[in-house]
């Protein structure tokens, strides 16, 4: 289980906290939302996770790792956690792959840090990986660099890189934001049977209220660096109790929706 | 995606493989021996004996012009080498680590850079002595701030790329990601670069040797070829000509190389 308690990050010179007592668990198996306007304190959070935060951040609280405590972790304790246990999708596909590396060469990357596999062995895994991720034709993809491939096939390749070491956990920070709307739902479908298959806790960071919708188990509402609502995303979606929450959802555009 | 050789490349790649050509030949063989003196055969115009004539010591001009170019070329390397190794090194740790350590170092390389070439190089002179090794340590570390500058920006640019980032989210270490993610990314700046330092290294290996102060007699060099045929420029002009002639061949040919290869990178 990864749990996080309390947790608050505060920059130099911020006047308020980016996040502030933010506590939730995530289970192996859960796809858990997280939703919120821009700045709400979703993606810092996120970054507390991965422990990319800039060094002069303060940060308190805990994070808690299948027993292990991530905050004030060593830079070789995180390093050995990263991409083993917890592994991270960004936003933005087409500037997550180094341009000047073959895709192949960097889904693998993760076996060559957490395993001593030899290179056959890599590519097999890696080429499993990008099967699985659902990308077309793995071995002739994977010779190709990046500005080759389209915006959905680096989201997957991304998403294979991800998976390759077989992480329990995925944070997905906004991974469908620069995607058009047929790969986003492809995503979705990916991202849900992942977690099933795979008995994988799965991060969802969204501003898009449908997404998560569609997709998750349970969802935190985030505003101003505090988690507002929490819950089972029927309840969450169908009986908010908070103000924020039911003006989130009313901002969803319908079909009976008038343009102003 | 097929890119087409612009002129510049081509023409600039086929003078650099002529030049590089007719150096690794006077390495192995030379129609004469170019130490070799003759009294009889002082200043003999150009002929089919001696196909650019002989220097005022009856030495076959063409040979030493030969041999000449390689000395250029094998200083020029060896300097081009110290300034990109310990430049990229140097450029990749400022540009990656950033603090203080950065700042420091950038200033260093202001200071080196603020330094006019021929004075350090007569520090270096007066302090190690004459000889091929002392210019080549000596332009070595003049050529170490230029390629440091690139790097370090490059380095800085790659260090907030996503792609770092998430490279540090699969666990990669400091060092594997300046090595593996950092270094590849680098190439585009480095190869044009290191054409257009290995065109100033040889131009400054010519004018130290013009002074005196690298390649020493009796072995030829083409700065101090230069430098002695002005005394015969009258009666011998020919001397002048093919020294003059062979490092214009060897900087044209090294420039727009140079040159193509960033074109070509920024289209």
């Amino acid at each position: 289980m990864l749990q996080v308690e309390h947790l608050s990050v505060q920059f130099p010179g911020g006047a308020a906290p980016a996040v502030e007592h933010v506590s939730f668990s995530l289970n192996r198996g859960e796809i858990l939302g997280l939703v919120g306007e821009s700045g709400s304190g979703k993606s810092v959070t996120a970054q507390c996770l991965a422990g990319l935060l800039l060094p002069d951040a303060e940060v308190t609280g805990t994070i808690c790792l299948e027993g292990q405590e991530l905050i004030g972790a060593s830079p070789a304790q995180l390093r050995a956690i990263r991409g083993k246990e917890v592994a991270m999708v960004f936003q933005e596909p087409m500037t997550s792959l180094n341009p000047v590396l073959r895709v192949e060469r960097q889904v693998e990357e993760a076996l060559r840090i957490h395993t001593h596999l030899n290179g056959r062995q890599r590519r097999d895994k890696a080429l499993a990986a990008m099967a699985e991720a659902e990308l077309p034709d793995p071995a002739a993809l994977g010779c190709r660099y990046p500005h080759q491939l389209s915006g959905g096939q680096l989201q997957r390749a991304m998403i294979a890189a991800a998976l390759v070491s077989e992480p329990k956990y995925l944070l997905c920070d906004e991974i469908t934001t620069a995607l058009d709307v047929t790969v986003q739902a492809q995503i979705l479908d990916l991202l849900g049977k992942l977690s099933r298959e795979r008995n994988m806790g799965v991060l969802f960071i969204s501003h898009d209220l449908r997404l998560v919708k569609k997709l998750c188990h349970r969802a935190l509402v985030m505003r101003g660096g505090r988690i507002v609502e929490t819950g089972a995303v029927e309840e969450l979606f169908h009986a908010p109790r908070e103000a924020y929450t039911r003006r989130l959802l009313d901002a969803i555009p319908t079909r009976d929706s008038k343009l102003r | 995606m097929k890119q087409r050789l612009n002129p510049m490349l081509l023409f600039g790649g086929a003078v650099s493989l002529l030049t590089v050509g007719a150096a690794l030949l006077g390495a192995f063989w030379t129609p004469y021996n170019p130490t070799a003196v003759s009294a009889v055969e002082k200043f003999c115009p150009p002929s089919l004996v001696h196909l650019l004539g002989t220097d005022n010591f009856g030495r076959d001009v063409f040979s030493r012009v030969l041999q000449g170019m390689g000395a250029s070329l094998l200083i020029a390397a060896c300097v081009v080498a110290i300034g990109c190794l310990l430049g990229t090194a140097i450029g990749c740790l400022c540009g990656y680590f950033g603090g203080p350590a950065d700042f420091l170092l950038t200033r260093l390389c202001d200071v080196v850079t603020a330094f006019p070439s021929v004075l350090l190089a007569l520090v270096v002179v007066s302090l190690a002595g004459r000889g091929t090794a002392q210019i080549i340590l000596a332009l070595g570390v003049l050529f170490i701030p230029s390629f440091a500058r690139l790097v370090r920006g490059e380095a800085a640019r790659c260090r907030d790329a996503s792609y770092i980032q998430s490279a540090r989210l699969m666990g990669v270490s400091h060092g594997r990601i300046l090595l593996a993610h950092i270094l590849p990314n680098l190439r585009g700046v480095l190869v044009p670069a290191i054409v257009i330092g290995f065109n100033n290294a040889i131009l400054s290996e010519a004018s130290m040797s013009f002074l005196g102060l690298g390649v020493q007699p009796p072995f030829p060099s083409l700065g101090s070829m230069l430098s002695d045929s002005q005394t015969y420029l009258q009666r011998a002009p020919w001397y002048a000509f093919s020294a003059g002639a062979a490092i214009a061949l060897l900087i044209l040919g090294f420039s727009l190389l140079g040159e193509g290869l960033q074109r070509r990178r920024r289209a």
